[in-house]
């Protein structure tokens, strides 16, 4: 009977922490859950400035959570998720974005793997190609042709 | 001779790949680009540290501006305080301190302890002009022209060598401008 009372007891400050740790970074939109899940997805894709690899919507640090009551904010007044993905990307930058944009800057990255694969099976096909014609098309020289007949003629005796 | 240097090509490829790769590894990625040099100031409105009401746009108009994000948690702070006061004594610039993440009593305790050379100081509690301002660390320090442009973002602690060497000089061109 004890037992159980302990367990209920730490159930229910349990359940107590997750919601007041859910108050305290901001990331309740009460009433809305069509723009808490698009801030959420916001959230997913912008990168926490100061913790490196880490995505707002994960971060424990304050900036992030200053970041959820941005985007919670701006959703609110009806702005749209790439307006919103847009006004971070202008104030830190491409970093701020956990998948790097396809620009200018990005090609080499996104097709840099793709073209050096191509090249090198280009490479490949080119040497292999001129190797096989190299071979056809070399006759034997004089001499190896009369130190072959020697041989041979050596192997007859 | 000539096919066994050709045969090297691939490596040759792959060694410039590696040295590229490896310069990209010794910068800092948290080091951000300077995506506010030459845009207007952002707009706010934010509480005024000493006494009440709001601050806005207002004080940035017709002087040259530091402005000066800095937290009483920010060990770094502390240690470019002394030199902000050096600034402040040569009533070169006017400085503008953007106190983050703070409670405004503890923001004006250590300003009361430490000395207080900012002209205005804004109360940023909740990081609003700190994000719009893409600050991710602090300290950083923007130097703002008399039109309320943002013309040069130092990130990290003003060391006196910077001030004399950077932002005294680009403070007198900016004042020279009209």
């Amino acid at each position: 009977m004890r037992a159980l009372m302990k367990t209920i007891i730490v159930l229910f400050a349990l359940s107590l922490s997750f919601s007041l740790s859910g108050l305290a970074h901001g990331q309740n939109m009460q009433g809305n859950a069509d723009l808490e899940s698009r801030a959420r997805e916001i959230g997913k894709s912008l990168r926490c400035v100061v913790c490196q690899n880490e995505s707002i919507e994960e971060s424990n640090a304050s900036l992030a959570a200053d970041m959820r009551v941005f985007i919670r904010e701006r959703l609110a007044a009806g702005d749209s998720n790439e307006a919103i993905i847009a006004t971070m990307q202008n104030r830190y930058g491409d970093y701020v974005l956990l998948d790097p944009p396809v620009q200018a800057n990005t090609y080499i990255l996104w097709f840099g793997p793709a073209l050096l694969l191509l090249g090198s099976f280009a490479w490949y096909l080119f040497r292999a190609k001129r190797k096989t014609v190299a071979v056809k098309n070399q006759p034997l020289s004089e001499e190896e042709q009369k130190r072959l007949d020697d041989m041979l003629a050596e192997g007859r005796k | 001779m000539n096919i066994s240097l050709k045969a090297l090509i691939p490596l040759a490829v792959f060694a410039a790949l590696c040295i590229a790769l490896a310069i990209g590894l010794t910068k800092d990625p948290s080091e951000l680009q300077s995506m506010m040099i030459d845009k207007p100031f952002p707009e706010f409105s934010l509480p005024n540290l000493h006494g009440e009401g709001l601050l806005g746009n207002e004080v940035l108009e017709g002087n040259v501006t530091l402005v000066n994000v800095f937290g009483t948690w920010c060990a770094p702070c502390a240690i470019e305080h002394p030199v902000l006061m050096k600034i402040e004594q040569t009533k070169a610039v006017t400085l503008l301190g953007v106190n983050w993440m703070d409670t405004r009593e503890n923001g004006r305790d250590w300003l009361k302890k430490h000395g207080n050379p900012y002209t205005y100081t804004l109360s940023d509690k909740h990081s609003s002009l700190v994000q719009a301002l893409g600050v991710a660390k602090a300290p950083e320090s923007f130097l703002v022209d008399k039109t309320g442009r943002i013309r040069y973002k130092h990130t990290g602690v003003i060391t006196l060598k910077a001030w004399r060497e950077v932002i005294e000089p680009l403070t007198q061109k900016l004042e020279a401008e009209t």
